[in-house]
């Protein structure tokens, strides 16, 4: 099997399905002949052309839009935003249009488009470059969003996006991209979205991470008896593995390198105190980004959650 | 029938000019060989080719005048003002920089100077300029708000609702666009509709001319008189100022987008070789004279560098400053 990055992995995924079917068409600004901002369509313009790869004016919410109107017309569009950070002018489209047109047509429409951002920081770029406000893009129903935390992972989940009757926003850890390899079959398979994956099993404390933070936080482990959740798919979110690794270790941490306040954390922390509470042995933590816009250079460091607060936390549920 | 540079400017204005760009030009190469270093991180937009926009265009607005720019920013501030020593320790992330080192590169600000701030949002800017005439039109203040941004913008939906709006209530905004062709690696007839950018303003019924952006003479001339236009007027006008990036759009991208030769062709155009050759011919200034002047600027850079490798970073704790009063 290839050893493959996240980057590849992804083009594999979008090349495979553009060959299976050929309503998958992709657009968003340098997508093409440039092979998008990071390169993750490299080579997809040559291979199927300018009309199924489709270099856009510089538009965000005209990309979104337009992708909108493909999919309500059978097409499965697959917009690229070059960073989490520009899809900001594109909301309303997202938010407004793509998340309600089922329920706004009552079910006669469906909008299957995924879109595509990287996210999140880590990669020394400033503010907008490195967002991961994830958490605004789950307040909306109708839309699901999926974080990938490696290369098989991401082919499999991105691949059942596609699939997917629904529209999903597709966030791809930057800092991720390039930095481990991973054995990835060549062929097709799905993971399935809204299933968490047990990524390390434990008995005595419960961490639920995603994207980029789960690799920090399986380095962070090492010597906990720790199970460590991958969510995978944030809304909607399995719910019921993290209730029942809860039901069994009693305890739980969160890690997102989102800002604290609404961030997605909050979410799981309040649904497991909904359904779980009485098997609490200590109270729920969070390993949260400071509620501040990301800063630049050297005090990312100190900005992202690192394992010396992972560490703490850990120390500080199992002690409590 | 071209004038003579001394019939237009003084010798010291001339003069100054060539210093501006040979600083802005020194400066942007300084930076590809820190970033190259790893001493600038994430994302780096060079303005190398474009310095006659900048230079011409800050000096045809009177200082109280507001400076709005995109992404590719630092020559702006330079020549507004900025200190070249902190916009360098600002791309460095250190805690003297500009912006205290928390922004970077695509974020300057420095409203001491009425420099409004880079946008890393491609049109981002365009409300906030309108926003900010508006102001200075209901406070009765004399000043002319000059929004530069790139010929990709002109493409968001941004543009289109500001410049109605500009002209709509009659505000007093200069629009400045550095065309440079490329929209990342889309070229403008790729990306507009109307490749001649100039024309676009008619749906919004703002006046409108083409300039040539690699000549800092001609930017400062047509920037000048349309400033003073929108002044005395309190209505917008639009400038295309044609110009070239001659490196990638940022570091990381290698420009294979485009031929080796047709890079060449401009470089033929570079406004700085070019405004030397006119101040050799006049009789403005001597080789030695513009010789000196590269030394000076080049001293000024390496000075900027090294006052940003001696910079202490921030704090940590200067993680929570500026949020909230």
């Amino acid at each position: 099997m290839a050893q493959l990055n996240m980057v590849q992995a992804i083009n594999q995924a979008l090349s495979l399905e553009m060959a299976r079917d050929d309503r998958v068409l992709l657009l968003g600004e340098d997508v093409g002949r440039d092979g998008g901002v990071f390169r993750v369509t490299e080579g997809l313009w040559e291979r199927f052309g300018s009309e199924r790869v489709i270099d856009t004016p510089l538009c965000e919410a005209g990309i979104m839009g337009a992708a909108i109107g493909m999919a309500a017309y059978g097409l499965r569009p697959v917009p690229e935003i070059q960073f989490l950070g520009f899809t900001y002018s594109a909301f309303e489209q997202l938010f407004a249009h793509a998340a309600r047109l089922r329920s706004r047509s009552r079910g006669r429409y469906s909008c299957p488009m995924v879109v595509r951002t990287p996210y999140g920081g880590g990669i020394k770029a400033p503010e907008l470059h490195e967002e991961s406000t994830e958490a605004l893009f789950c307040q909306v129903p109708g839309l699901k969003v999926v974080v990938p935390s490696g290369p098989y992972v991401a082919k499999g989940l991105l691949l059942a996006a596609l699939r997917d009757p629904d529209p999903v926003l597709f966030l791809e850890p930057t800092r991720l991209y390039r930095l481990l390899r991973e054995e990835v079959p060549e062929g097709e398979y799905l993971v399935e979205l809204g299933r968490a994956r047990v990524a390390r099993g434990g008995n005595s404390v419960t961490v639920v991470a995603w994207g980029s933070m789960l690799e920090r936080v399986l380095k962070s482990v090492e010597g906990y008896d720790a199970e460590v959740l991958d969510l995978l798919t944030l809304n909607p979110f399995d719910s019921e593995a993290i209730v029942k690794s809860v039901q069994k270790t009693g305890r739980l941490v969160i890690v997102h390198e989102a800002a604290k306040t609404c961030g997605f954390g909050a979410e799981i922390a309040a649904t497991v105190a909904e359904e779980a509470i009485l098997h609490l042995r200590a109270p729920i933590l969070r390993v949260t980004a400071p509620d501040v816009p990301v800063p630049l250079a050297k005090l990312i460091d100190h900005y992202l959650p690192g394992a010396e607060q992972i560490r703490n936390a850990l120390d500080e549920v199992l002690q409590y | 029938m071209a004038e003579t540079l001394r019939e237009l400017l003084s010798e010291e204005e001339l003069l100054g000019f060539f210093e501006q760009m040979v600083l802005c030009r020194e400066f942007e190469e300084s930076c590809a060989e820190q970033y190259s270093k790893g001493h600038i991180t994430g994302f780096l937009h060079l303005y190398t080719g474009q310095e006659a926009v900048a230079v011409g265009c800050t000096a045809g607005l009177q200082e109280k005048d507001y400076i709005l720019s995109a992404y590719r920013d630092h020559a702006q501030a330079i020549v507004r003002g900025a200190d070249p020593k902190k916009v360098m320790a600002e791309l460095f992330g250190k805690a003297t920089g500009l912006c205290k080192g928390k922004g970077g590169s695509m974020h300057l600000f420095a409203p001491e100077l009425n420099f409004m701030g880079g946008y890393a949002i491609v049109g981002g800017q365009f409300p906030i300029a309108t926003g900010l005439a508006w102001g200075s039109q209901l406070l009765e203040e004399d000043r002319v708000t000059a929004c530069l941004f790139g010929d990709g913008s002109m493409n968001q939906g941004t543009f289109h609702e500001s410049l109605n709006w500009a002209r709509l209530w009659d505000l007093p905004v200069l629009f400045i666009c550095e065309n440079n062709f490329y929209g990342i690696g889309t070229e403008v007839h790729r990306a507009s509709a109307q490749a001649a950018l100039h024309r676009r303003t008619c749906g919004y019924d703002i006046p409108s001319e083409k300039v040539d952006g690699m000549d800092v003479i001609a930017m400062y001339q047509a920037t000048k008189r349309a400033a003073e236009w929108v002044r005395e007027r309190q209505r917008p006008y639009f400038i295309e100022a044609v110009t070239y990036r001659f490196r990638g759009h940022s570091m990381s991208d290698p420009a294979k987008y485009r031929s080796p030769s047709e890079t060449d062709v401009w470089k033929t155009r570079d406004p700085i070789p070019n405004l030397s050759r006119r101040l050799l011919e006049e009789g403005i200034a001597t080789k030695e004279q513009l010789e000196e002047i590269t030394k000076r600027c080049l001293a000024r850079v390496e000075e900027s560098v090294r006052f940003a490798e001696e910079s202490p970073w921030p704090e940590d704790a200067a993680v929570w400053e500026d949020i909230y009063v």
